[in-house]
């Protein structure tokens, strides 16, 4: 009754809003009680998701500290940035990050376009029958293991394998030490990644491809195109935004280069130019205990990765292309 | 002019198919090597006269293998923890998926949250130390519970469950069915070909996972069959050194080591091969759906 008389107008107003609050807050309440079994159908993957995706997303801080497990995050000494500038000071993480530029970019340049030309070859057979049993083919490899495939071409590469053998027995040259020398890391990598994904990695292209306008090609073929000018002028330019969108997300993870393949190739020989971020994570941290540096290390890839994904988006977007999101 | 346009292109047309019957082979030819140098006889793989049929076929390797308890024993527990773990994954992720294909008061958050994972990732040191933390390490439930939920196919699985017309759900609430009731009832059952896709997929990245027992297994009792196979495979160890303390009893005329490598790793794939057909059909599907914006 009093406030009423207090300010008049004003005080009605807010006696408004007030009930109006509450009844939204009623409104939710109800609407929450309304989803009650949403919620209980949410409530484990949305534990999953905090406990295992972002509580180590938060344990990222230790990369800020001198974490010892005995003391745990919380009364460990934080020292800010030191660990990222030893990344900076120190050449053995300059070179890693170094050999997994090198390597990305070598998956990209030569792996990348494989998937492509073969979507490409594909596309072109006309029985169907022979093009689905190429396609079996080129797709079983993605679902081997990389133990397996690395299993493989260890037996088949070393130095008694039978490669080696038939290079002795047939061409007269020395045994070559493809899993020992550090020349042959790069190449066999990327050889592997190609025989595993490429024809998986066709999938999307003969999708696009399928959706290309066949009256474009009725038109061409009237206007007397050749195939390789269809090829120029229709084909490539109705996948170019596949391409685009697929070369965004893979410039997105460059750092991005695979643990298990690179982990399964390394050995003392040929770790210098093989240790990529992922592995030497792997071996700082959980190998030899060194927490802080090794997060240090991940947390930088992770952020270089975020970046790196906005800023192509962004890019491609200024390109007029539809990006990722 | 045309006619010699014509030709070539036949000629290019006939390169293609003969340059695709190549990369076919070289798909294949990995996995033949692997079974002829399963079943070679040890006096053949030392001389190396193996050329590509053994003369004589041997199943050494095979007895080998399925008389060493290590490997039989890697299979079992492989297989168990796929089983367990993609029903796990399944129903976690379906679970998820539907709220998240309703109109739930804070959806928009939720994805959020799904898909800032696309993104951004937390690293390999503070995921182990999570996973310490919740006494995971050394039990089977570390190679299921870190990655029980995959984002991609939460995302496509709500993107399959937004497909299904409201009809259905609606005419169900007329009729006093609650949420769980449609979501048992109603959506799980509709999505029987979406969720073999998905529990297909899970089981191969479970059978095929090395990373996670690779960290967060450290007992070799509890080793899974990839982890046996780089061990044997890769770094030539051999069988009945791998044992915990029970030394196999056929340690002294043992097979060659490739032979019981390549013979090893045709076991621990036939799982994968006895279930191709089914996979491609799904996977390729599952590809697509993922490629559709939404």
């Amino acid at each position: 009754m009093n406030h009423y008389k207090l300010t008049g107008h004003a005080a009605t107003n807010a006696a408004v809003a007030s009930q109006k609050k509450r009844s939204r807050a009623a409104s939710l309440a109800g609407k929450l009680w309304n989803e009650r079994y949403l919620y209980l159908l949410l409530l484990p993957g949305l534990l999953y998701f905090i406990i295992y995706r972002y509580v180590p997303m938060l344990g990222n801080v230790i990369a800020f500290q001198d974490f010892s497990p005995f003391q745990g995050f919380l009364h460990s000494d934080w020292v800010g940035l030191k660990h990222f500038k030893k990344i900076f000071a120190d050449r053995e993480v300059i070179r890693v990050i170094w050999n997994t530029l090198y390597l990305s970019f070598l998956q990209i340049a030569f792996a990348f376009p494989v998937s492509i030309a073969l979507s490409l070859m594909l596309n072109e057979v006309r029985g169907e029958k022979y093009k689905r049993i190429i396609q079996s083919l080129v797709y079983l490899p993605h679902f081997l293991s990389w133990v397996v495939v690395a299993g493989i071409v260890t037996v088949m590469l070393k130095s008694e394998g039978i490669v080696n053998h038939y290079l002795q027995a047939g061409l007269g040259i020395h045994a070559i030490p493809f899993l020992t020398s550090p020349h042959w890391f790069m190449p066999l990598i990327v050889l592997e990644v190609i025989w595993k994904e490429s024809g998986w990695g066709t999938i999307i292209f003969l999708a696009a491809l399928a959706g290309v306008n066949p009256s474009l090609y009725e038109a061409a073929v009237v206007d007397g195109a050749s195939k390789i000018r269809q090829l120029w002028h229709i084909t490539l330019p109705s996948i170019r935004s596949t391409i685009i969108i697929l070369l965004i997300l893979r410039l997105g993870s460059v750092l991005d280069v695979g643990f298990e393949q690179i982990f399964l190739m390394l050995n003392p020989l040929n770790k210098s130019i093989g240790d990529v971020l992922d592995t030497y994570v792997y071996y700082k941290g959980i190998q030899s205990s060194d927490f802080s540096f090794a997060t240090a290390v991940g947390l930088f890839k992770s952020l270089v990765g975020l970046v790196l994904i906005v800023g192509a988006n962004k890019l491609a977007k200024k390109f007029g292309e539809e990006g990722i999101y | 002019m045309v006619k010699n346009h014509s030709l070539l292109e036949k000629l290019g047309g006939v390169l293609n198919v003969v340059l695709l019957a190549v990369v076919g082979l070289l798909m294949l030819f990995p996995f033949y090597y692997m079974i002829a140098t399963s079943f070679t006889s040890a006096a053949e793989s030392a001389t190396k006269t193996f050329v590509l049929f053994p003369k004589r076929w041997v199943f050494d390797a095979y007895s080998y293998i399925f008389h060493s308890k290590v490997f039989v024993r890697s299979l079992f527990v492989t297989a168990g923890v796929t089983v367990v773990g993609s029903v796990f994954s399944l129903l976690l992720t379906s679970m998820m998926a539907y709220p998240l294909s309703r109109n739930i008061t804070g959806q928009r958050f939720y994805l959020f949250l799904v898909l800032f994972t696309f993104v951004f990732g937390a690293g390999i040191i503070p995921t182990y130390m999570v996973v310490k933390s919740t006494h995971l390490i050394d039990t089977y439930w570390a190679l299921i519970i870190p990655g029980a939920i995959n984002s991609f196919n939460l995302i496509v699985l709500r993107q399959f469950f937004l497909g299904i017309p409201n009809d259905l759900t609606e005419a169900a609430v007329l009729d006093g069915a609650n949420d769980l009731q449609i979501f048992t009832r109603i959506i799980l059952p509709l999505s029987k070909p979406a969720l073999a896709a998905f529990g297909l997929f899970y089981a191969v990245t479970s059978w095929n996972t090395y990373f996670n027992a690779l960290i967060y297994i450290n007992d070799p009792t509890k080793w899974t069959v990839q982890v046996i196979l780089r061990q044997i495979v890769i770094l030539s160890q051999r069988l009945d050194s791998l044992s915990d303390g029970q030394q196999a009893a056929i340690a002294s005329a043992s097979p060659p080591g490739e032979t019981i490598g390549m013979a090893a790793i045709l076991i621990a794939t036939l799982p994968i091969l006895a279930l191709y057909p089914f996979l491609q059909k799904h996977f390729a599907k599952g590809v697509m759906l993922g490629s559709v914006k939404g």
